[in-house]
C-alpha cells in the first residue's frame, strides 16, 4: 500500500511569530498560529504536516509551480490571488493599521494627514497598495519594505512618517519596541487564507471544510487565543462564513478616503491594460536604476584608482591597509554592507536610502575596480615609464600622462563587464527599500500574480540599458586598441 | 681613434663605477670621460654591461661605488634624490633600443610632452620646435601617426627627436642600428654626425664594429665590468 504523501505547506519562518517562526528552544522546528493552522488541516486530511521554508514575496509562485499543497504565512486575501489561485475561505481577520511616532499621534490620525509624508509597509501586500492608491489620492509617499521589522525601525529613526501594516504585525512590533503608537482606526480590513494551486481545487474544498469544522469547535479560536491575537472580529467571521455568506478580500474604512474597484483590479486586466499601467513606474524605476548605476559606477572607478594608485606608488603601510580594504569588501556580501550601512550604522549616520544605495554599491565595487587598475598599472611596460622619467618627467607626471592613460585603456574591457553587472546588482538596493527596476518588477508581478509579462518587460529594459552600454565599450575599446600594441 | 684619453673638457665623467646586480658584478670601476662635441662608442660582447651604463648615467640603475657626472651634475652611489636625478636628466636625453615611444600618443606628441610638461615650454612653441626636429629627420610627414604605425627606421627617428626636444647636452644612444638595413644605417650615421656637428656630445652603446669605427671619434671597449 503506498504511503500517505506528507501534507506540504509553505510559509516563510522569516516573517516571525505569531505568524511562523523557527522555535527559539529548537531551532529545527517552526511554530505560530499558521504552523498549528497547517497541523489542524493535515490532521482532517489524515496526513502528515511538512513544512516548505519559502520566502514571502514567492509563496504565490511556488504553490503556483507544486513547490508545496498549500501556502499558509499571513497570505492575504485579493482579487488578485483569487484569479490566479484557488484560496481557502479566510481563518483570520486582520485590520490594516496606521502606526505612528509617539509625538505625532493627534497630528497623523489617517492618511490624509500624511499628505507629502513617507509611508512604510512590507512590499507585495494590501497595505502596500493601498498606499500605491494613497500616493495619487492623499500624495504621501509609499515606501516598500522586504521585511516588517525596518519599516518600525525607520519610523523610530524619522526616515520614515508612519507604517501601514496588519495589526497583528503592529501589535508585535509595539511590545518590543518603544517610540511609536498605533492608530485606533483601521485603513482597511482584510483576510489570511490558505493558497492552493489552482488546479488543487478539490484539495481547498477539503481544506475549507476542515476550516469551517474547526470554526465550529472552536479550534481555530483556541489557536488564536494561545498566540494572542484572538478578537471579536473573528468571531464575527466566522459566524459569517458559516451562516454562508461570501466574505469581500479587503474592506476600506471610510476614513481611507479610497475606493475598493481600483485597488483590486489589477488580477483581471489584460497584458496590454497592464502594460500600459505599469510601464511609466518601470521606466521611472529604470531611470533609478540607471542614475544609481552611473553615480555609483563613477564614484566606484574614482576610489577604485586611488586605492590601486595607493597600492602601487604607497608605502607599506597605506599598501596594508587597502589590501585590507579590498579583501574585506570582497570577502563579505554586498547584501551585508548595504545593510550595515543603512541600519547598522543609522544611530550614529543617518543615510538617506538613495545615499546609502549609492554609497554601498561604490565603496563595493571600488575594491573590484582598483583589483583591474592595479594590474592595468603594473601591466603598463617599465620601458615605457623609464622613457618618461629619462625626459624629466615627474612620477606624478609619469602616473598621470603616460601610466594612467595607458592603464586605462588595459582596464576599458574588465571595467564594462562590472559597470554591467553594476547595473544588475543595483537590484540589491531595494533592501534599502529604494524603487529600482528589479523591485518594482516584482511588485507588478505580485499584483499581476504573473511574472511573464513583467519579466519581459523588465528584462527589455536591462538589455535596454546594457546594450548601449556595451557598444559604447567596443567602440572605445576598438578605437584605443588602435593605439596600443 | 681608439682607448680611454683623457678629454680637456669633459661633460660626461664616469669615475669608478661599480653596480651589483643580485649576485653578479654587473660594473666593476668603470671610468671614462666624455668630451664636447664627441660621438663617443662604446662596444663589448653581449652582457658586459653596456646598456647598464647608459641606465646608470640616465639614473635608472642605482650603483654601489663611485660617481657619475654630467653637465656638472653628479650622482653618487645609493638611492638618487629626485631634486638631482630631475636636475641630470636635463642634461641628458636616452633613446632605448626599441625606442620605447609613447604608445597612446601620436609622434608630435611624444616629442612635445617633455618640453610642456617637464620643461613648462609653451604648447605652439613645443609643437614649432618639434615639427622643425621632425622635418630635419625626415619624419615630418608622420606627426600624426602613432607608435604602431611607424616603421622602425620612422620610430628610431621621432625617438631621437624626442630625446632632443629638450635640448639635452649629451645624447646616449643604446644599440641603434640593431634593426636598420645598410641604407638606414648610412642614413642615421650621417644623422648623428650631423648632430656631432652641431656641438652635440653622443655616447653610443653598439656591437656594431662597422658603425663605430666609421662614425665615433672615439671606441671605448667593455670587457668584465671595467672600459679600456
Amino acid at each position: 500500500m503506498a504511503q500517505t504523501p506528507a501534507f506540504r505547506w509553505a510559509g516563510d519562518a522569516e516573517g516571525g511569530a505569531p505568524f511562523v517562526e523557527a522555535d527559539p528552544s529548537q531551532p529545527d522546528t517552526v511554530v505560530g498560529f499558521d504552523v498549528e493552522v497547517a497541523g489542524l488541516l493535515a490532521r482532517g486530511l489524515g496526513r502528515e504536516p511538512q513544512f516548505v521554508q519559502i520566502t514571502f514575496s514567492s509563496i504565490d509562485q511556488s504553490i503556483a509551480r507544486g513547490d508545496a499543497d498549500v501556502g499558509l504565512s499571513g497570505v492575504e486575501d485579493t482579487m488578485t490571488r483569487r484569479a490566479a489561485l484557488a484560496l481557502t475561505i479566510p481563518y483570520y481577520e486582520f485590520r490594516e493599521v496606521l502606526s505612528v511616532r509617539a509625538s505625532d499621534t493627534t497630528r497623523f490620525r489617517t492618511l490624509a494627514d500624511l499628505r507629502g509624508h513617507r509611508v512604510a509597509t512590507l512590499s507585495g501586500t494590501i497595505a502596500y497598495d493601498l498606499l500605491l492608491r494613497a500616493e495619487g489620492v492623499h500624495g504621501i509617499e509609499a515606501v516598500s519594505y522586504e521585511d516588517d521589522v525596518h519599516p518600525y525601525s525607520d519610523l523610530v529613526l524619522g526616515r520614515v512618517d508612519a507604517v501601514l501594516l496588519d495589526h497583528v504585525l503592529a501589535e508585535r512590533r509595539v511590545r518590543t519596541l518603544p517610540g511609536f503608537a498605533i492608530q485606533p482606526e483601521a485603513v482597511a480590513v482584510g483576510h489570511y487564507v490558505g493558497a492552493l494551486a489552482l488546479a488543487h481545487g478539490g484539495l481547498r474544498d477539503t481544506c475549507n471544510d476542515i476550516l469551517r469544522a474547526a470554526m465550529r469547535d472552536g479550534s481555530l479560536e483556541r489557536i488564536f487565543r494561545k498566540w494572542g491575537v484572538w478578537s471579536g472580529d473573528q468571531a464575527r467571521l466566522y459566524a459569517r462564513l458559516l451562516a454562508g455568506e461570501s466574505i469581500p478580500p479587503v474592506s476600506l474604512s471610510r476614513t481611507s478616503g479610497m475606493k475598493e474597484d481600483a485597488l483590486e483590479s489589477a488580477g483581471t486586466i489584460s497584458p496590454r491594460q497592464a502594460t500600459e499601467r505599469y510601464l511609466p513606474s518601470l521606466l521611472r524605476a529604470s531611470g533609478i536604476t540607471l542614475v544609481l548605476s552611473c553615480l555609483s559606477m563613477a564614484l566606484a572607478v574614482a576610489v577604485g584608482i586611488g586605492i590601486a594608485t595607493g597600492r602601487v606608488y604607497g608605502g607599506r603601510a597605506m599598501r596594508t591597509a587597502l589590501i585590507a580594504y579590498v579583501e574585506l569588501m570582497r570577502g563579505t556580501p554586498i547584501l551585508l554592507q548595504l545593510f550595515v550601512l543603512y541600519y547598522g550604522i543609522a544611530e550614529a549616520i543617518r543615510l538617506p536610502a538613495f545615499a546609502a544605495a549609492l554609497l554601498g554599491l561604490a565603496l563595493n565595487y571600488a575594491a573590484y575596480e582598483s583589483e583591474i587598475y592595479r594590474a592595468a598599472l603594473e601591466a603598463v611596460p617599465q620601458g615605457q615609464l623609464e622613457a618618461a622619467r629619462t625626459l624629466g618627467l615627474s612620477e606624478r607626471q609619469v602616473l598621470m600622462l603616460i601610466r594612467g592613460p595607458q592603464a586605462l585603456r588595459l582596464a576599458l574591457a574588465p571595467m564594462t563587464n562590472d559597470f554591467i553587472a553594476l547595473l544588475k546588482d543595483s537590484s540589491l538596493v531595494s533592501v534599502l527599500t529604494v524603487m529600482e527596476l528589479t523591485k518594482q518588477t516584482q511588485i507588478f508581478a505580485t499584483n499581476l500574480g504573473s511574472w511573464v509579462l513583467p519579466g519581459g518587460l523588465c528584462a527589455a529594459l536591462y538589455l535596454a540599458m546594457s546594450l548601449p552600454l556595451a557598444a559604447l565599450a567596443r567602440r572605445l575599446e576598438r578605437r584605443w586598441k588602435a593605439q596600443t600594441p | 681613434m681608439e682607448g680611454a684619453d683623457a678629454v680637456t673638457t669633459p661633460v660626461l665623467q664616469l669615475h669608478d663605477v661599480r653596480l651589483q646586480r643580485g649576485p653578479r658584478q654587473v660594473l666593476r670601476g668603470a671610468s671614462f670621460d666624455v668630451g664636447q662635441g664627441e660621438l663617443v662608442a662604446v662596444m663589448g660582447p653581449s652582457g658586459s654591461g653596456k646598456t647598464t651604463i647608459l641606465r646608470a648615467i640616465a639614473g635608472l640603475e642605482v650603483f654601489q661605488d663611485g660617481r657619475v657626472t654630467v653637465g656638472g651634475v653628479s650622482l653618487t652611489a645609493g638611492d638618487h634624490d629626485s631634486a638631482t636625478l630631475h636636475a641630470l636628466r636635463r642634461q641628458i636625453g636616452l633613446v632605448f633600443q626599441f625606442h620605447c615611444l609613447f604608445e597612446h600618443v601620436s609622434a608630435l606628441e611624444n616629442v612635445c610632452l617633455a618640453p610642456v610638461h617637464a620643461h613648462g615650454v609653451r604648447r605652439d612653441e613645443a609643437e614649432r620646435h618639434a615639427h622643425e626636429l621632425l622635418k630635419a629627420f625626415g619624419v615630418d610627414h608622420r606627426v600624426a601617426a602613432l607608435p604602431r604605425e611607424l616603421s622602425g627606421g620612422e620610430a628610431q627617428r621621432v625617438a631621437i627627436a624626442r630625446a632632443l626636444a629638450v635640448n639635452p647636452r649629451v645624447l646616449l644612444m643604446d644599440e641603434p642600428t640593431t634593426a636598420l638595413d645598410q641604407e638606414r644605417r648610412g642614413e642615421l650615421g650621417a644623422l648623428l654626425r650631423n648632430l656631432v656637428g652641431q656641438g652635440r656630445t653622443l655616447l653610443v652603446v653598439t656591437h656594431d664594429e662597422e658603425f663605430a669605427r666609421t662614425y665615433a671619434t672615439r671606441t671605448l671597449r667593455l670587457s668584465d665590468g671595467r672600459v679600456s
